[in-house]
């Protein structure tokens, strides 16, 4: 099982982890899933808005958003995760609902939660929130919500 | 991929979750299941033979079931087409029970984000704050003590447990069975007894947290497992004769629901319906964590993928966590339950009243929480529906700066249409059952 070249590796935590650039994503998790990785057992994404400084290897330029993708091999019992810098200009990454099926619902809670865009993406809708929803609810720049709580001089029940 | 983003965008945009009309869909698109959601590709398309084209919109209904049916296990919608009697093609709508949670965990110190997790996959409380645990201490480098380990173990199958007697249970129910509705209550209300005098809570336990649990054992902890599991697996030949060989029972679920490992893979479904299409692949056996290499198991497999294999799994599941339950009991080290790290641990309660920098300390943990260093981890574990896990990233500060829990209910739930597909609409009620969803899970 060998990484195709010219994609910069690290370990996070004793973990394997691959940083493709976003053209090349698709064509390294094909090779990984021709490697023997047969299921993706976690998608997901990171903003990383108010946390630029975050350590990277070299020749990666840190983008605003991270896909991480996990992929998982049975047969050898081991992991791996593809961390892809995504720009907000053009939030768009291609999908590997061809690959994995099983990506299907985990891209559209992405594209619901942080507004990535999958290409080739059989029906990229929310998932989660409700569909007239505005704004992606785990960009950093999207708020807490709140509801105002008073303690003091509150009214009286009437 | 499309090159351009506006025509992405266009074409990708925001919708409405319906089913489209079944005229002017290509045959070819039906098998794969057009406008339904949760669908198989191009590269694993159903079986032409079993989609009836000739089935024209005016002769086939689509009816929601849920979100408030009973049956779908909390607020699932399943949107189905019907033939009759025939299920064509289904889809899932999850998201009415979104709490925000991996939001709210952002906002939370890790000290405090076990209270959050917990509260998503409310069947199995602990095996959640066990990922959340796990992936914090990961990312901290602590290495807990052997009876922290053996502790969490205990709990972890007690868990599993009392969430598969649960499942029993409801699916039971689904299939008429009240009786098993009643005996399943019964026996788990056993093991949450257990948990109330553990922890002080049934569920949402908040006990096992990073750096180890939140108190040891209660005095005589093991006498009363003894009686849980012995009394459970007496029962469990009861259930036995009550389910497993009944001809109804069998008639319901044999050859209902099927998966083939293919699809099962290509859907990222873990757990029962992984193992129910032959694949031994638990993660307590395959990738272990905690102990689980010390302790003797068998890992339960299925052969046909049906509704029959995934009620066999999760009833010899049961007599398999007894068996690891019996000897974490025997081997249960002595020692600490929490790591001696003052980093994580605050001093315990006596010292308190003799030392002031223990006061300021444990307000200090209490208040800002401890720092965990910069980093990314990926953990999981075997929760009693699959693959549960935790991609956790620290910036450094006391609170996670981003906290994903993959739930295995939100990602199984993918591979209901295909079980669903050409089934009749009653064993949709037993086949969304054997999926064993939980929805507070998937929807988070």
């Amino acid at each position: 099982m060998s990484v195709p070249v010219s994609v910069p590796t690290s370990t996070s935590t004793g973990q394997e982890v691959v940083f493709p650039p976003l053209a090349d994503y698709h064509e390294t998790v094909t090779s990984y899933k021709v490697a023997g990785f047969a299921m993706l057992s976690d998608l997901t994404a990171v903003d990383y808005l108010v946390h630029p400084g975050r350590t990277l290897p070299d020749g990666v330029a840190a983008e605003r958003f991270e896909v991480v993708a996990s992929l998982l091999s049975l047969s050898a019992a081991r992991r791996v995760r593809v961390r892809v810098q995504v720009p907000e200009e053009a939030a768009v990454i291609s999908s590997l609902w061809d690959l994995y099926p099983g990506a299907e619902a985990l891209e559209r809670e992405v594209f619901d939660m942080f507004g990535i865009r999958f290409g080739g993406h059989p029906d990229l809708t929310r998932i989660l929130m409700p569909e007239d929803w505005e704004g992606y609810p785990l960009r950093k720049d999207y708020g807490v919500g709140r509801v105002p709580v008073q303690f003091k001089a509150a009214p009286g029940p009437r | 991929m499309t090159d351009d983003p506006i025509d992405l965008v266009k074409e990708t945009d925001e919708g409405g979750q319906e089913l489209l009309p079944r005229a002017g869909t290509p045959p070819e698109e039906l098998s794969r299941e057009k406008g339904s959601v949760l669908r198989v590709p191009e590269a694993m398309p159903g079986d032409p033979a079993h989609v009836d084209v000739e089935v024209p919109d005016d002769e086939t209904m689509i009816i929601n079931f849920g979100p408030q049916h009973p049956s779908t296990h909390g607020v699932l919608r399943l949107m189905m087409e019907l033939d009759g009697e025939t299920v064509l093609r289904s889809k899932p709508v999850i998201g009415y029970l979104h709490t925000g949670m991996e939001k709210t965990g952002e906002e939370l110190t890790y000290q405090q984000g076990s209270t959050n997790v917990t509260r998503m996959d409310y069947l199995s409380p602990l095996t959640n704050e066990l990922v959340f645990s796990m992936a914090a201490e990961a990312l901290l480098g602590i290495e807990l003590p052997q009876r922290a380990v053996w502790i969490r173990m205990l709990l972890a199958e007690m868990q599993r447990v009392a969430s598969h007697l649960m499942w029993l249970a409801t699916n039971g129910m689904d299939l008429g069975s009240t009786t098993m509705m009643i005996f399943g209550f019964r026996e788990r209300e056993m093991v949450l007894g257990f948990f109330e005098k553990t922890t002080g809570l049934r569920m949402n336990h908040n006990f096992i947290r990073p750096g180890g649990t939140a108190a040891d054992l209660p005095d005589g902890w093991e006498d009363d497992v003894a009686v849980i599991i012995d009394t459970i697996e007496a029962r469990l030949d009861d259930y036995d004769q009550l389910i497993t060989g009944q001809p109804i029972f069998r008639e319901r679920t044999e050859g209902v629901g099927a998966i083939t490992a293919e699809e099962a893979l290509a859907l990222s479904a873990t757990g029962p319906i992984l193992r129910s299409t032959g694949i031994a692949w638990d993660l307590r056996r395959t990738m272990p964590y905690l102990d689980y290499d010390k302790v003797d198991f068998d890992v339960i497999v299925g052969t046909f993928g049906d509704n029959f294999d995934r009620y066999a799994i999760r009833f010899n599941e049961v007599r398999e966590s007894i068996k690891i339950i019996r000897q974490v009991v025997e081997r249960m080290p002595v020692g600490d339950y929490r790591v001696q790290d003052k980093k994580v641990t605050p001093p315990p309660r006596a010292r308190i009243d003799e030392s002031m920098e223990a006061l300021i300390h444990h307000f200090k943990i209490f208040t800002e929480g401890f720092k965990v260093p910069e980093g990314e981890v990926y953990t999981a574990i075997e929760s009693p529906r699959g693959e549960i896990g935790c991609y956790m990233v620290s910036d450094g500060s006391a609170k996670p700066y981003r906290m994903h829990i993959r739930g295995p209910s939100f990602v199984n739930m993918q591979s209901l249409p295909v079980m669903l597909r050409g089934g009749l609409v009653a064993d949709a009620i037993a086949t969304t059952s054997s999926v064993d969803p939980v929805m507070g899970e998937s929807d988070r």
